[in-house]
């Protein structure tokens, strides 16, 4: 789809990979590449589940969006249309290869910003498949789940599981926020549906430029958790009491004093978080230290 | 002297069992005491491989054809007489005449052997035998030259890349030496993919050294230290004598350090490849000697820039390296004054098809296809037409009668819509159907795609599904623009020469031969006789005894008819399966295209497409697809 008219040069040719030179004169939407462009649409869809109605893309498909602006409604191509089952073996996401249109950029994400190498391009040919070593589920690979795959797929040949049948693309709101599992501050966006929260996607703004490790991706259920806390609790009498927040930091001060004054800092030991910034481990240090007193400090990334 | 025996060792001739010729010639003549006498070797190709096993008697140069080991006995009687065993000599077709030596051979006539010329004359096992006839001399010459004046001879001996593609040598040479790098290259693409040519394998089989020291003098003219030979792991002959000959070049010190004296280090090492196709094309050769899957990268960079793992790298074909030695040996001068004007030297063809003399033939540059075709291929046999010639394998394109005088150069023949290729040339005659005929060499391109470029991957098929679709008597006449259009489109958007010329058979067939497309499509007729499902099978009443024969073995009972009368065939109600001609005593049943073209050609064509498809089964090495 990349494909540019280079004046001089016998074929087009393709943007993504071709050096820019001196005095080089470039058509990006010349008739001739027009033509190209619709003519390669014309084979993809040809070879394609064009099940759009439920398709979970659908509304957000790259596929879609290049077929609406190059007005190509049909395929005269019709024959050989290949289908393989849906993946569903892994926890995290589907792969529904029927949808692929084998452009390859899981495979260069996967190897070239993960480094795991998951994905290749497997058979040749008409039957070229975009898949993992001998096309196995994922669990028998060298993949993390960091769901970069996911992120980068311009169709729905990855789709997180979470999103299935949870909303169409236009009802869903994206927030923008910062992943709360470590100190990095990943950016990312949640797709939020009736306010909760259905899946992530990448945000490119960010420091991680919207790349995720798996946790980020798919470690957002606690929120909705049953058993989360979501309010401070004081224990009285063998049971806990929902108080606000400045009677429970009240409380908490007192005891720090009483506890200080009768036993000194030794009665202290601090452990601190993964998920806080270094800015924040400082202060937690320095406040066990100067206020607390004392030096029993440890972090949960030594235990 | 001692008198020499050569029995042919190439894998053509291997196959016709020429190891057991050999063996029995070598216990005979040890039997008889005469292995003083003689001196027996088992050589390279010939390149007339349909008459072997070859046996050549030097220095009288008796060409003996399709001998067996029954011969032998016979064979040494008339070498102890120093007379001529008429039996084995090649009998000219048309005049009957048996001929005494190759040269006399019109297959070898008009033939330029230059390339081949120590094929089939000397043992490719033995360094010596490459030394006796002059190699490795040339080393001396090019080590005394700077660098740059090497690339400047090959420049001047106007050598362009034997592949295919036709680029300049030496000019690739200059970028590569131009570049930067802490290491630089050579590659010797051995990785011949396209069925029916087989020059490459012949010269690796009969003349290794010859590459080598191609390679050699690349590696100096660059500042290579190290070359690669990328070769099908499915010549496995090519592959031993190529490892022998590397294994003796080291021992004499033609690899290794301080070669000659010369201060040029330099060493070669051989990667198989695993049967792709594309592997042939020279990124994705470069990406499977790397470990990766073979895929093509874009280009610029060129490879000449960064190629092996990034680093300068010259790829350079088979026949292009052999073609060196040549050049310094004889100068560029000289070299330059055989071929055309933008095209010099020799080029090798492999010869195969409707034609009386199938193999190998290396002819000057310009030749038209008609001395090809008629004065070394002997003609068309069976008295038939000739229809087209396909150049430069699957990807190339059919030219038709009208290009029979057309002198072959690379830009001759891309005007013309086909390619040199690697110099494949099957030829048709009029029982060929174009249709059929391309759809057969898109079969073979849609699976060999390596799947990068949508238009390649997904639109050779499509091509083959319109082309499946004529010849199944389906198609309309809006398929042949789509055709057209289709075919415009990958070769404008793919990547590398796989898919940019994987079109060329439909759309050469399209500019040629496009009344016979229309042909299957407005008429639904096949005027080759060749496409089953627009073809009929008919009673022709006058023969008709009405025996009741065909009416018995009918297997859908579409015949009719009553004692006396002549019978029918229900066109609706036939399968086409045949048997009603198979049992007609009298010659009654024709298969005929709608209006008698091509009748009782039935059989014959069926032999002629599984033949077909034998070879392209055997090309493919049976390896990529399971």
């Amino acid at each position: 789809m990349c494909v540019v008219e280079v004046k001089g040069a016998r074929k087009l040719m393709a943007a993504c990979a071709t050096p820019v030179s001196d005095g080089m004169e470039v058509l990006t939407e010349s008739d001739r590449v027009i033509n190209a462009r619709r003519e390669i649409l014309r084979l993809l869809i040809a070879n394609h589940d064009l099940r759009c109605l439920t398709c979970e893309r659908n509304g957000d498909c790259r596929l879609q969006d290049y077929c609406y602006r190059y007005k190509v409604e049909d395929t005269p191509y019709k024959g050989e249309v290949i289908e393989y089952p849906i993946d569903t073996n892994n926890p995290f996401f589907i792969r529904d290869y029927s949808k692929c249109i084998r452009c390859g950029k899981c495979v260069t994400v996967c190897a070239e910003i993960n480094g795991a190498y998951v994905y290749d391009f497997m058979h040749r040919g008409f039957e070229t498949k975009v898949t993992s070593a001998y096309d196995d589920t994922l669990q028998e690979t060298t993949c993390t789940f960091c769901g970069m795959c996911v992120n980068v797929c311009p169709v729905a040949a990855l789709v997180e599981k979470s999103t299935l049948w949870a909303g169409r693309p236009w009802e869903i709101k994206k927030v923008t926020t910062t992943c709360p599992y470590c100190g990095v501050g990943c950016q990312l966006k949640l797709k939020v549906k009736d306010n909760r929260i259905i899946g992530v996607a990448a945000d490119r703004s960010g420091p991680n430029l919207g790349d995720l490790c798996s946790k980020g991706q798919f470690g957002w259920d606690y929120v909705h958790s049953p058993d989360r806390l979501t309010d401070p609790l004081v224990k009285r009498n063998g049971k806990f009491i929902k108080v606000s927040w400045d009677e429970a930091l009240n409380y908490v001060a007192a005891r720090f004093k009483d506890i200080l004054n009768e036993w000194g800092g030794r009665a202290f030991a601090g452990l601190s978080s993964a998920k806080c910034t270094n800015e924040e481990n400082y202060l937690f240090q320095k406040f066990m230290r100067s206020i607390l007193q004392t030096n029993n400090i440890d972090h949960c990334a030594r235990l | 002297m001692r008198r020499k025996v050569l029995v042919c060792g190439g894998t053509g001739c291997v196959s016709s069992r020429s190891r057991e010729v050999y063996d029995a010639l070598e216990s005979e003549l040890a039997g008889r005491g005469l292995g003083e006498q003689f001196e027996l070797k088992y050589t390279g190709c010939h390149g007339f491989c349909e008459q072997g096993p070859l046996v050549l008697v030097e220095p009288e140069g008796y060409f003996y054809c399709r001998v067996t080991k029954e011969h032998v006995a016979k064979l040494v009687d008339s070498l102890q007489e120093g007379s001529v065993y008429e039996d084995l000599l090649y009998k000219d077709p048309d005049t009957g005449n048996r001929v005494k030596t190759r040269n006399d051979v019109p297959f070898y006539q008009k033939q330029k052997r230059l390339v081949l010329k120590n094929c089939g004359l000397i043992n490719p096992e033995s360094i010596e035998d490459y030394l006796n006839a002059g190699g490795y001399r040339t080393l001396q010459k090019v080590f005394k030259m700077s660098p740059d004046a090497v690339i400047d001879e090959v420049k001047k001996a106007g050598l362009r890349g034997r592949g295919g593609g036709g680029f300049p040598t030496g000019l690739k040479w200059e970028y590569a030496r131009k570049a930067r790098g802490d290491k630089k290259y050579i590659i010797c693409n051995a990785d011949e993919g396209d069925p029916g040519a087989f020059m490459d394998r012949s010269i690796l089989e009969g003349d290794p050294h010859r590459v080598l020291e191609g390679m050699l003098t690349a590696g100096y003219a660059i500042g290579a230290g190290e070359g690669f030979v990328y070769i099908r792991a499915e010549y496995p002959l090519a592959v031993r004598r190529l490892d022998i000959a590397i294994k003796e070049a080291r021992e004499k010190g033609f690899l290794g350090e301080n070669i000659l004296g010369s201060g040029f280090n330099f060493d070669i090492h051989i990667k198989q490849g695993a049967g792709a196709f594309v592997c042939g094309e020279e990124t994705a050769l470069i990406e499977s000697i790397q470990g990766n899957r073979g895929m093509p990268r874009p280009r610029p960079p060129f490879p000449a820039v960064k190629g092996l793992w990034d680093r300068p790298t010259v790829v350079n074909n088979v026949e292009t390296l052999a073609n060196l030695p040549i050049i310094f040996d004889m100068g560029a001068e000289a070299y330059a004054a055989i071929g055309t004007e933008q095209s010099k030297g020799t080029k090798i063809f492999a010869l195969t098809g409707k034609i009386k003399n199938t193999g190998l033939v290396e002819v000057p540059m310009g030749i038209t296809l008609r001395e090809i075709i008629f004065d070394i291929g002997g003609g068309i046999p069976n008295g038939k037409k000739f229809k087209a010639v396909q150049i430069g394998g699957p990807s190339g394109g059919g030219l038709s009668a009208q290009h029979l005088d057309l002198p072959i150069d690379y830009d001759s023949l891309i005007d013309a819509g086909a390619m040199m290729g690697s110099g494949g040339l099957v030829v048709m005659d009029e029982d060929t159907c174009m249709v059929e005929l391309a759809r057969f060499f898109l079969s073979f391109t849609r699976m060999e795609a390596c799947g990068k470029c949508t238009p390649c991957r997904e639109g050779n098929t499509r091509l083959l599904e319109i082309l499946e679709r004529i010849v199944e008597g389906r198609g309309e006449l809006q398929d042949l623009d789509l055709l057209e259009s289709l075919g415009h489109t990958i070769i404008d958007t793919s990547l590398c020469g796989l898919g940019q010329s994987a079109p060329n058979p439909v759309l050469s067939a399209l500019k040629y031969f496009r009344p016979e497309y229309e042909m299957h499509v407005k008429n639904k007729l096949c005027p080759a006789g060749v496409c089953k499902a627009l073809l009929s099978y008919r009673i022709i009443e006058e023969k008709c005894k009405a025996c009741g024969l065909c009416l018995k073995h009918c297997p859908v009972g579409a015949i009719t008819g009553k004692k006396g009368e002549p019978h029918r065939i229900d066109p609706e109600m036939c399968k086409k399966c045949g048997e009603c001609l198979k049992k007609c005593p009298f010659g009654a049943i024709v298969l005929a295209g709608g209006d008698g073209f091509g009748q009782g050609q039935s059989d014959h064509k069926r032999n002629h497409v599984s033949r077909t498809q034998a070879l392209y089964n055997l090309k493919s090495g049976g390896r990529e697809r399971h």
